[in-house]
């Protein structure tokens, strides 16, 4: 992205009052101009979008574990090679991201321990455990569809080198996701037991795909401050109806049924209709109590420490191999 | 946190042959040889170069973004520099 190192000039004072660099930065935005790592950028900007960013990597981070989970068992060579390059695609995003967050001044080891000590908040999505191959199918046509509705609009986000990093990334979700709903078309157009296979993946990750949006906009706490500065386009609520709106046809096409018994088509107003989420559960998940949250968080902290020693072996390698042609 | 910062690099792809490198995002990486591999698997996932360069971050020289006005404005009226600032007589045909 760019680096840090031309990015620390901004807070020193430049004879302009802070009041008249906020009103240019509000203005620019305003005019949907990117924010460039160098400009000068209110300290808010710039936290909001270290935790949403950092926050966002994190998730793409642990994201990989659900679907690790399957990869020495997934069902044939080639859905293994599939699931293997997915999965790989989803440590990208987390490098992406990571570089992105770093534009804005704090280091990839600060981010790291920040996820490791659990200072950190990632998706509760991934909080929620992969008991059969007909998750790898509801993960990508679910998870990954939800990720894409909500990410497809940040690549126009107010800072550039978020925006670039969105780009990049909306290019790969739309191969997961079809992916995920070729196993899912699969598994519904195979036996019984797949079929009910894959209605079990469906009635389990239905709704915590649809807790990803967040919480209804009414008690969202970041909602207005990012609309404004154009870090998000579309209220947690207007994602989550337009993932709704666009999932609920492809269940039907599948013959599976959306697990949810107030879900129906309104023709008056072109949309469906549907049931709360258990708020309750998500808020617990958020706690931490959801069923694979120290499961998650054990498993990276032991990824860590496993490979300090290739870390450590690296170094070394660079310090001894700098010594020699000096 | 027990580790040293590792350094960042900057890196370029030339995404076919004939076309130039172009700035596409940065690693971490102990020095050039891990920082080629890491733009690699980072980058490189689908066919999208064919040639990768990698800078140390820190050797990126920029321009001070408060020198914006006085680098590029004197540019913005020169708009004889265009040629659709010239008027050409149809008839005259391709020119
Ligand atoms: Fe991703
Ligand atoms: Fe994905």
């Amino acid at each position: 992205m760019y680096s840090q190192a031309l990015d620390q000039r901004d807070e020193s004072p430049r004879g302009v009052d802070d009041a008249a660099r906020l009103a240019r930065f509000d203005e620019r935005v305003a005019a949907e101009d990117k924010i460039e790592p160098n400009d000068w950028m209110p300290a808010a900007y710039r936290k909001t979008l270290i935790r949403q960013i950092s926050q966002h990597a994190h998730s793409e981070i642990i994201g990989m574990q659900p679907e690790g989970n399957w990869l020495t068992r997934a069902p044939s060579l080639r859905r293994k090679a599939v699931l293997l390059a997915k999965v790989q695609d989803e440590a990208g995003h987390g490098l992406y991201l990571y570089a992105a967050a770093e534009t804005l001044g704090i280091t990839r080891e600060e981010l790291v321990d920040q996820l490791l000590t659990g200072k950190a908040k990632y998706s509760s999505i991934f909080n929620y455990p992969t008991l059969t191959w007909a998750d790898m199918g509801a993960i990508g046509w679910l998870v990954d569809g939800a990720a894409i509705m909500n990410q497809v609009p940040i690549c126009r986000c107010s800072y550039g080198p978020y925006a670039r990093a969105m780009v990049r990334i909306c290019k790969e979700e739309s191969f997961h996701q079809r992916q995920g709903f070729e196993i899912m078309l699969t598994l519904s157009r195979g036996t019984d037991e797949q079929k009910a296979m894959a209605q079990d993946a469906l009635d389990r990750w239905w709704w915590p795909s649809l807790m990803m949006f967040g919480p209804h906009d009414a008690s969202s706490v970041h909602g207005e401050q990012s609309m404004t500065w154009k870090i998000k386009r579309f209220s947690n609520d207007e994602l989550r109806q337009k993932f709704v709106d666009a999932t609920v046809p492809q269940a039907d096409f599948l013959g599976l049924r959306v697990p949810d018994d107030e879900l129906r088509y309104d023709a008056g107003s072109g949309h469906y209709v549907f049931g709360e989420p258990d708020w309750d559960e998500f808020a617990a998940v958020l706690r931490g109590e959801g069923p694979c949250n120290e499961q998650r968080m054990a498993h990276r902290r032991r990824a860590h420490d496993d490979g300090a020693w290739v870390r450590e072996a690296a170094e070394a390698h660079a310090a001894k191999h700098k010594a020699a042609v000096a | 946190m027990t580790e040293k910062n590792w350094p960042l690099w900057e890196v370029f792809i030339r995404a076919r042959n004939g076309l130039h490198h172009a700035h596409v995002g940065s690693v971490h990486a102990v020095d050039a040889e891990m920082a080629i591999e890491n733009a690699r698997d980072v980058y490189t996932r689908r066919g999208e170069g064919v040639s990768i360069w990698v800078v140390p971050s820190a050797q990126i020289v920029a321009n001070d973004p408060g020198d914006k006005e006085s680098l590029f404005d004197p540019a913005l009226d020169k708009i004889y520099r265009h040629p659709t600032f010239y008027e050409i007589p149809d008839g005259v045909g391709n020119i």
